[in-house]
């Protein structure tokens, strides 16, 4: 396999292209991640597939699958341009149990991640908030307010989920840019936070 | 698989499994091409040479501008595994650069994220 070199244009070192930065979206089925990842990205969300392997799967994590050797994994990607070097991904991850092990690879260097709770169906997240809190990946707790769903206010959703104080808890609507870009700004602003407190104590 | 790799006249969908196009292999040599990894094509096109299918064209045509690997693979309909096989061909074939993110494993500099909550806020 060989290749034309374009004329005239010097290649453009691998270096010279963006820097990316990524932040996850995780929560229980129809929270509203995608929502979320619509509302603020830039671009419209891409969806992405990964084919997920039996060899891929914990021996105990094929209940719903069996007998399928493989399955895919859908992805919501957003990206909103922080300046011309640098980008900000936005991932809606599947969030139950089973697709877990997709989010070694997506919380790897990631700056945070945003765990979206449904009011109705507070649990669908417990697995997200685990995983999070095992993994020591900062992340704030972004209560979707449904039209229609009683509202709780910040504090019985943080006693609910057991969460230690320091995690940001707000209500949220996701369908709002407003709303999803404050999210944003207070989850990266705890990140900030945090690594400027682990820095000084380093 | 989606509907959308199911046989159908009115899509353009793969009637080649995925992992046939790139004859069986799951992985490639050297980058890792990480699913917010940028791609841009370092060359025009390819010449025509024995292992070259549409599918590096077409990568190749995505890629004139900078894209993460996330977005070739969503534009290109085709599981991330299997385009990292074929980014791994052009890379191989110099056809593009591709820059990873600073961060994989560790954690992102407090400049990065400085900068990733300014321009939140700018927003």
């Amino acid at each position: 396999m060989s290749s034309t070199p374009r004329p005239g244009a010097p290649a453009a070192p691998g270096d010279l292209l963006p820097e990316a930065a990524k932040i996850l979206v995780a929560g229980g089925f129809g929270a509203g991640k995608s929502t979320l990842v619509s509302a603020i990205s830039e671009i419209v969300p891409f969806h992405t597939e990964e084919v997920l392997t039996r060899s891929s799967m914990g021996v105990d994590d094929l209940a719903g699958v069996e007998g399928k050797g493989t399955t895919t994994v859908a992805l919501d990607f957003g990206r909103i341009t922080i300046h011309n070097r640098l980008a900000l991904f936005l991932f809606g991850t599947p969030g139950q149990g089973r697709f877990s092990f997709m989010w070694d690879e997506l919380a790897a260097g990631a700056l945070c991640a945003i765990v979206l709770a449904d009011t109705r169906r507070l649990s669908d997240c417990f697995p997200a908030v685990d995983y999070f809190e095992r993994r020591g990946l900062p992340f704030v707790v972004a209560v979707n307010c449904f039209e229609g769903a009683r509202s709780y206010p910040p504090d019985t959703v943080r006693r609910a989920l057991t969460l230690q104080p320091e995690v940001p808890v707000m209500l949220c609507d996701a369908r709002l840019r407003t709303s999803v870009k404050d999210v944003l700004v207070k989850a990266v602003d705890h990140v900030l936070l945090l690594e400027t407190e682990r820095s000084a104590h380093a | 698989m989606s509907a959308a790799h199911e046989w159908s006249y009115e899509t353009d969908g793969p009637v080649v499994r995925p992992y046939a196009m790139v004859r069986g292999r799951t992985r490639n040599e050297g980058y890792w091409f990480d699913l917010v990894a940028f791609v841009v094509a370092a060359v025009d096109s390819l010449d025509l040479r024995l292992g070259i299918q549409p599918e590096h064209r077409a990568i190749l045509r995505i890629c004139q501008v900078p894209c993460p690997v996330g977005e070739v693979a969503s534009r290109m309909n085709l599981p991330v595994g299997v385009v990292r096989v074929l980014l791994g061909d052009l890379h191989t074939a110099q056809a593009i650069h591709v820059r990873e993110p600073t961060c994989r494993t560790g954690r992102p500099s407090i400049r990065v994220i400085r900068e990733v909550l300014d321009g939140l806020r700018e927003l």
